[in-house]
């Protein structure tokens, strides 16, 4: 009897670790085939096409048809919408977080936090079709621009998107920080505001990067939302209400009609690969940021 | 150990043949699942300028032939022609013709005028080709250098894939290129409602694709977008639409092209303009 019950259980055992191996099998295997696919993908316009790297990267004239296929103009709107985004949003959602972590009552975290996870459920469709029925119209009547489309819509929705990602990991990392910190601070009389900015900021900010650094591969990444109000023009970001495009806004709209084996369907390729070696940069910066704190 | 490899191999298996189907599939567009050897439907996408007649004509098509199924959705001109040329789908919808693609069959079913549309305040009821050209080119930045109100003029392009595109590109700019700082919209409907909202904007849009009030529509050199002007050639801006096959259409593919070319009234309440009305041919122009 007891032999039997030992048999099964040994069994249940033996399966249940083989199903945890194949899962994370197929999770590291998927990952590789991405990654070889895109590379061999992405690589394309190089060494089938033949067009330069350097014109790829710093050409401005994205004319695939005319064998072209200079992606500058999207790389600069990419780093533009970013820095945009994180400018804004950053501060704003360390503020937050520091607010949520040291100050705010337990009654208000109660509301706050659920608050704040519901903007992360909200599909990005729905940030980008609030940023053109409310934004846009808003940008064009009190600014100079004539179609409110461009560069600050887009910011301004993406610094939304990223504030649950920053509020919540910075959040965490003034919560992980060990209590004695915070009392051995305020026991020496400084104040709440003193502890915060010398103690707690310096002491947390390793944490923060993360937080920042995450916040960035969001906006890096966010494809939707922004095209409805970038503009999608092929155009510089002349300035804060001009229309321009990024690399994700362009791969999207162009990606319907690109020719497979096309030089448009190869560039949209390399452009996929790029932001893929963006975010594995943003990865590695955030595990160097880790261990830092380690 | 020997087990061990196998399992490898064959998740290994697994994941490319996975990734395989991920890339080699066409980009995803809603009802395309696949050939209609196998699903008994008749899958039709492609250009969103036609979407409207072609929508109308698979339900009208589907309650004359209750065992026919068709499916019917857009992504856009270049969506068609590359869709149905890697047969993934039975019908590709088109404005414009498909010169890398000889292969593939092309029925013409109708013709559809493009009108340039703006918003009503920017005041300007016809411009002439050199007019149109410098406007688009963004040589000219506000409506009054071209006759209209004092106010910014903003260019609201189609993709370059967009068939729409193509054709305004070939009849009106020849070799002169879009102005790129123009916003661009990758569907009929949103180029319209862009245009409609924004003061100052000018697009160029199917006939079949201008639905509602809120749109001045501008007539090109003294000649209004209508049909007897687009069937006597007295207006510039029209096109063939294409559905293209790959390989002659039999069964519901084939009666569905023939419904579409012969429902006459469908084609004229949707703003195109059946191909036997026609005077003039593509070559004339």
């Amino acid at each position: 009897m007891i032999a039997l019950q030992a048999r099964r259980a040994r069994r249940t055992e033996h399966v249940a670790l083989l199903g945890l191996r194949i899962a994370a099998g197929f999770v590291i295997l998927a990952m590789v085939a991405l990654l070889v696919y895109l590379a061999f993908e992405g690589t394309k316009t190089f060494y089938v096409d033949r067009f330069p790297l350097w014109s790829f990267l710093f050409s401005p004239e994205f004319a695939p048809d005319a064998n072209h296929p200079g992606a500058a103009v999207f790389i600069a709107g990419t780093l533009a919408v970013t820095v945009f985004a994180i400018a804004v949003g950053g501060p704003f959602g360390v503020a937050v977080g520091i607010f949520l972590a040291e100050i705010a009552p337990y009654r208000m975290t109660q509301v706050l936090k659920p608050a704040i996870e519901v903007m992360v459920g909200i599909p990005s469709v729905v940030y980008g079709w609030l940023g053109l029925t409310l934004l846009v119209p808003l940008i064009r009547t009190h600014t100079s621009s004539p179609s409110g489309f461009g560069l600050a819509a887009a910011g301004i929705v993406l610094a939304i998107m990223i504030l649950p990602t920053v509020i919540t990991l910075s959040e965490d990392a003034f919560r992980s920080l060990p209590a004695a910190l915070k009392e051995g601070s305020l026991a020496l009389g400084a104040t709440r505001w003193q502890t915060i900015t010398r103690v707690l900021l310096p002491s947390a900010s390793s944490g923060i990067a993360v937080a920042l650094i995450l916040g960035i591969a969001r906006a890096v990444g966010e494809t939707l939302a922004i095209q409805m109000v970038i503009g999608n023009a092929t155009q510089f970001p002349k300035g804060l209400f001009a229309p321009t495009a990024a690399l994700t806004t362009e791969i999207v709209t162009d990606m319907p009609g690109a020719t497979a084996g096309s030089l448009l369907e190869h560039a949209l390729f390399s452009m996929a690969f790029l932001l893929l070696l963006i975010a594995m940069l943003l990865i590695v910066l955030v595990r160097f940021a880790l261990r830092r704190r380690a | 150990m020997k087990r061990n490899s196998a399992r490898v191999a064959l998740l290994l298996g697994l994941t490319l043949a996975a990734a395989e189907a991920a890339c080699s599939s066409p980009p995803p567009s809603e009802n395309t699942a696949g050939p209609s050897a196998r699903s008994g439907t008749v899958q039709v996408a492609g250009s969103t300028a036609m979407l409207p007649l072609v929508k109308e004509a698979s339900a009208a098509y589907q309650a004359a032939h209750a065992d026919a199924k068709i499916s019917v959705s857009g992504g856009g001109s270049a969506t068609g022609i590359a869709q149905v040329a890697a047969k993934a789908i039975d019908i590709g919808d088109s404005d414009i013709t498909a010169p890398n693609h000889p292969e593939l069959v092309d029925h013409r079913v109708a013709v559809v005028g493009f009108a340039v549309v703006t918003s009503p305040s920017a005041g300007v009821k016809n411009l002439t080709r050199a007019q149109l050209r410098d406007v688009f080119a963004g040589k000219v930045a506000n409506w009054k250098q071209a006759g209209g109100a004092d106010q910014r003029i903003v260019i609201v392009n189609r993709p370059r894939t967009s068939g729409t595109r193509a054709v305004f590109q070939k009849v009106v700019m020849g070799g002169i290129p879009l102005a790129e700082s123009g916003l661009v919209e990758d569907a009929t409907g949103t180029a319209v409602s862009i245009v409609k909202q924004t003061p100052g904007a000018v697009s160029y849009v199917a006939l079949s694709g201008i639905t509602g009030g809120g749109l001045a529509i501008v007539s090109v050199d003294g000649v209004a977008p209508d049909e007897t002007a687009i069937a006597t050639g007295r207006y510039p801006i029209w096109s063939y639409e294409h559905m293209f096959t790959s390989g002659t259409p039999r069964g519901d593919a084939a009666g569905f092209i023939a419904f579409v070319t012969k429902s006459a009234d469908l084609v004229k309440k949707n703003k195109f303009i059946a191909i036997s009305a026609m005077k003039v041919s593509e070559t004339d122009r």
